[in-house]
């Protein structure tokens, strides 16, 4: 999972997902909130993409979206989800319906409502394989068992048999990655997969996730607000802020120069990481704003420590942070670094024009 | 980093301060007693230890370590079952009437979930208020004043007063449960897991808030938490929980740096470091803690330990077979646990599947691909053959037998670890056996 191997992929091969300039947003009597707000990214094979934020930042609005799980009051207002040279905003629900846990699959956090209750374990896995690849009786049977193995669930046989609350956390979030795999997806998206799991069943789960990628050369789409897990899984991280993409950079890089001001108050604000005066820990001062408006401002201003009069009346684009560096975004009046201020804000600006005749 | 020299003052201090909270063998079990539930769950089993006055003391471990029940105990939330929480030298476990009321305004809790420990009906200042009526302090006028100090000491505001918590974030919420817990003026305060729920952002803020009301007031907090690098940046000493039992306590800094019991470090391994060029030399856990109603007879972490002591013969087996037939000993647990449904005994009664098959295959895929010496192999099938017969128990004990080792059998008593104090539940400190830290490094290398 190193980076070097991530950059070459990268270089010479298309993008398995390309999400671009999507938004999706949310209609209530009071406003229109936009959940995700122009967000793009691309996912190659065989790499793993994080996106972390803090709750009500849009992570899982944009795995939903890419899911096309949206229920109203939501909608997909712009933007085009390529996957393997489709667009998924234009399948009929009927193709949808084969896309989901066939070349898609997805990964909820709690374990125990992805699951059904009054079924068994064996009868929800076999439920995937009859569906997708047609497969029943022993057959699918002995595709089960090999699925629950390959998860690194003992005894698979009588596993099989039994209900989900004889399973355990981990064990249950095994069954939830056997049934995603159940159809040989290329892209698995993992919504915080072990935020309700102990640190020691997070770290087999995702050991797990990395030999399974290895196996079978999968993206992965990883949502988290845990910054320890990003570092450890991710090979190119999105940091989302209030329905927009704020910074993207691989993963060494973004931990250890980020460039968003954000970003930098995010790692700040980790206890054991860098600490401000007299031990305390550095906080970012407010609340994360509710995205309800065409931003034509940044929506970190309010609570950046180096905002300037130009944040309120200009709205960021994702820039490369230096004129050479390509692979790292940040949407920050304050980049690219290497020219001055009022030429990176004018870049901005014009950028904002373009984007406004979408 | 503090230098040697300080530590040891801290440690000399510790020695000479106030003790405000005496632990002493304490039992709390679930449906003990009875003629029915001769088995209860034994959430807490056994654990002693001190708070000193105006220390923090964290409480760590995995969901169902019995963490929260130690910490509902101490509130005599729940009974406890046998030994002694003494408070300020009186054992509160046997108070009642008004001595239980007057203990009830010492120790205060802020709960982790800010959604369902506020009472939506309720107004902020009503919630904050109600401790102070309960227990009639002052006039109702200056209750209203005392709330309206208490609103701005947490960091909200006087007109916070009339609104209702739904109006409020997480992490005001939170302030509000603290604002609560310190309107009787408590000595003690028990956090469990305030911060949890929150981002981390807002994290820190509370983190702060708790840190300047413990300097300003000389609060003591008992502070349970599973996020341990929050629990390394507030507290002063930690205890480690694992299945009802204290593994390891002891100074935090001291045991985050060089963890002494072999659970502590491999815990301490698995929590991701937010830095991607960490060299990672993890130890992952196999497998889940057991069930606390039928713990392990010998030490709690003996199902799971990876550097449990081997008896003399295995000593030089291979490392995948031995993880292997703990893995086969696991299984057997399992299956001892799970009460065969209707339909398994349907089937096994017309004879469409029986239990026989399913052995077979699990040890092909156990130790299929293994080179396993055939004496081992023997004892194996030995009670691989109980198990097929429905007498799990009987397999399991053959192992046991077999393969166990004093971890499996004696349970292991505290043993003192470093210079300041530490204690460890783990029979490799005997000087007999090597130490954990030793066999972990060569197991890592």
């Amino acid at each position: 999972m190193s980076t070097d191997q991530s950059t070459k992929t990268r270089a010479d091969a298309e993008p398995i997902l390309s999400v671009e300039n999507l938004r999706t947003a949310f209609y209530t009597d009071k406003e229109v909130i936009r959940a995700v707000d122009g967000v793009s990214f691309d996912i190659y094979r065989g790499e793993t993409v994080g996106i972390v934020g803090e709750s009500g930042s849009g992570k899982s609005v944009t795995a939903r979206s890419i899911m096309r799980l949206i229920d109203s009051p939501g909608r997909i207002e712009n933007g085009r989800i390529m996957f393997d040279g489709e667009d998924l905003i234009e399948k009929s629900p009927k193709q949808m319906r084969s896309i989901r846990g066939g070349s898609i699959a997805m990964v909820f956090q709690d374990p125990l409502t992805s699951l059904n209750p009054v079924y068994t374990v064996g009868n929800q896995i076999k439920e995937a394989l009859r569906l997708h690849r047609g497969l029943s009786g022993s057959k699918a049977t002995q595709e089960a068992i090999e699925l629950l193995e390959a998860v690194g669930i003992p005894d698979a046989n009588r596993r099989l048999r039994e209900y989900p609350h004889q399973f355990s956390g981990g064990m249950r979030q095994r069954a939830v990655i056997a049934m995603a795999l159940a159809c040989d997806p290329e892209l698995l998206i993992c919504d915080e997969p072990t935020t309700a799991l102990d640190v020691t069943i997070q770290a087999q789960i995702l050991e797990l996730l990395e030999e399974l990628q290895e196996e079978r050369d999968l993206a992965i789409m990883f949502i988290t607000h845990d910054m320890g897990v990003i570092a450890e899984i991710a090979d190119r991280v999105n940091v989302m802020y209030a329905g927009e993409i704020i910074e993207n950079a691989p993963v060494v890089e973004l931990f250890e120069s980020p460039k968003h001001p954000y970003t930098q108050g995010l790692l700040n604000s980790i206890p054991g990481q860098g600490l401000g005066e007299d031990d305390r820990l550095s906080t970012i001062e407010g609340d994360v704003p509710t995205p309800n408006e065409d931003p034509t401002y940044c929506r970190f201003a309010p609570r950046c420590p180096k905002a300037f009069d130009q944040c309120d009346v200009v709205h960021p684009k994702p820039m490369s942070v230096g004129s050479d560096d390509t692979e790292h975004l940040a949407a920050c009046l304050l980049y690219p670094e290497d020219i001055s201020t009022d030429e990176a804000v004018a870049i901005h600006r014009d950028g904002n024009t373009q984007r406004g005749d979408n | 980093m503090s230098t040697t020299t300080t530590e040891e003052e801290e440690a000399v201090t510790r020695e000479t301060q106030e003790t405000l909270l005496e632990v002493n063998d304490l039992k709390t079990y679930y449906e003990d007693g009875g003629f029915l539930s001769s088995n209860p769950v034994k959430a807490v089993d056994g654990v002693s230890f001190d708070i000193k006055r105006g220390e923090t003391l964290g409480l760590v471990g995995e969901s169902g370590c019995g963490k929260s029940t130690l910490g509902r105990t101490l509130m005599r939330l729940e009974e406890a079952t046998a030994g002694e929480v003494k408070l300020n030298g009186t054992d509160i476990t046997t108070l009642s009437g008004a001595d239980l009321k007057q203990f009830r305004r010492d120790v205060q809790m802020v709960f982790q979930d800010p959604d369902s420990s506020l009472n939506e009906r309720m107004t902020v200042g009503e919630i904050v208020r109600e401790p102070l009526d309960v227990h009639e302090w002052k006039t109702p006028k200056e209750r209203r004043q005392r709330v309206r100090d208490l609103l701005e000491t947490v960091g909200l505001q006087e007109q916070h007063y009339y609104r209702y918590p739904h109006q409020f974030s997480g992490g005001q919420r939170q302030r509000i449960g603290i604002a609560r817990a310190l309107a009787l003026e408590p000595d003690f305060i028990i956090l469990d897991e305030p911060v949890s729920a929150l981002d981390v952002s807002v994290q820190a803020k509370i983190l702060n808030l708790l840190e300047d009301l413990q300097e300003e007031f000389g609060l003591t907090y008992l502070f349970i938490a599973h996020d341990l690098a929050v629990v390394r940046h507030i507290c002063d000493r930690v205890a480690v929980m694992y299945l009802g039992n204290i593994m390891e306590i002891g100074p935090s800094d001291e045991m985050f740096e060089a963890p002494a019991n072999p659970y502590t470090h491999a815990l301490l391994s698995s929590i991701p470091e937010p830095d991607p060029t960490t060299a990672r030399d993890r130890i992952t856990l196999r497998g889940t803690p057991p069930s606390p109603r039928d713990p392990p007879a010998g030490c709690p972490f003996s199902t799971r330990c990876p550097v449990k002591i081997r008896p003399d013969e295995y000593r030089s087996l291979d490392d995948d077979v031995w993880q292997r037939i703990e893995v086969f000993r696991e299984v057997l647990r399992e299956r001892s646990r799970v009460e065969p449904s209707i339909s398994d005994r349907v089937r096994e009664l017309l004879g469409r599947e029986t239990h026989e098959s399913g052995m077979d295959e699990i040890l092909e895929e156990l130790f299929g691909n293994l080179d396993v010496p055939n004496t081992v192999m023997e004892h194996i099938n030995e009670a691989a053959e109980y198990a097929e017969n429905d007498d799990e128990e009987a397999g399991r004990t053959y192992l046991r037998e077999e393969f166990g080792s004093v971890c499996d059998r004696e349970r292991p008593s505290q043993l003192g670890v470093g210079d300041q104090g530490r204690l460890s539940l783990c029979h490799r400190h005997e000087d007999e056996y090597d130490e954990p830290a030793t066999v972990f490094e060569s197991l890592v290398h």
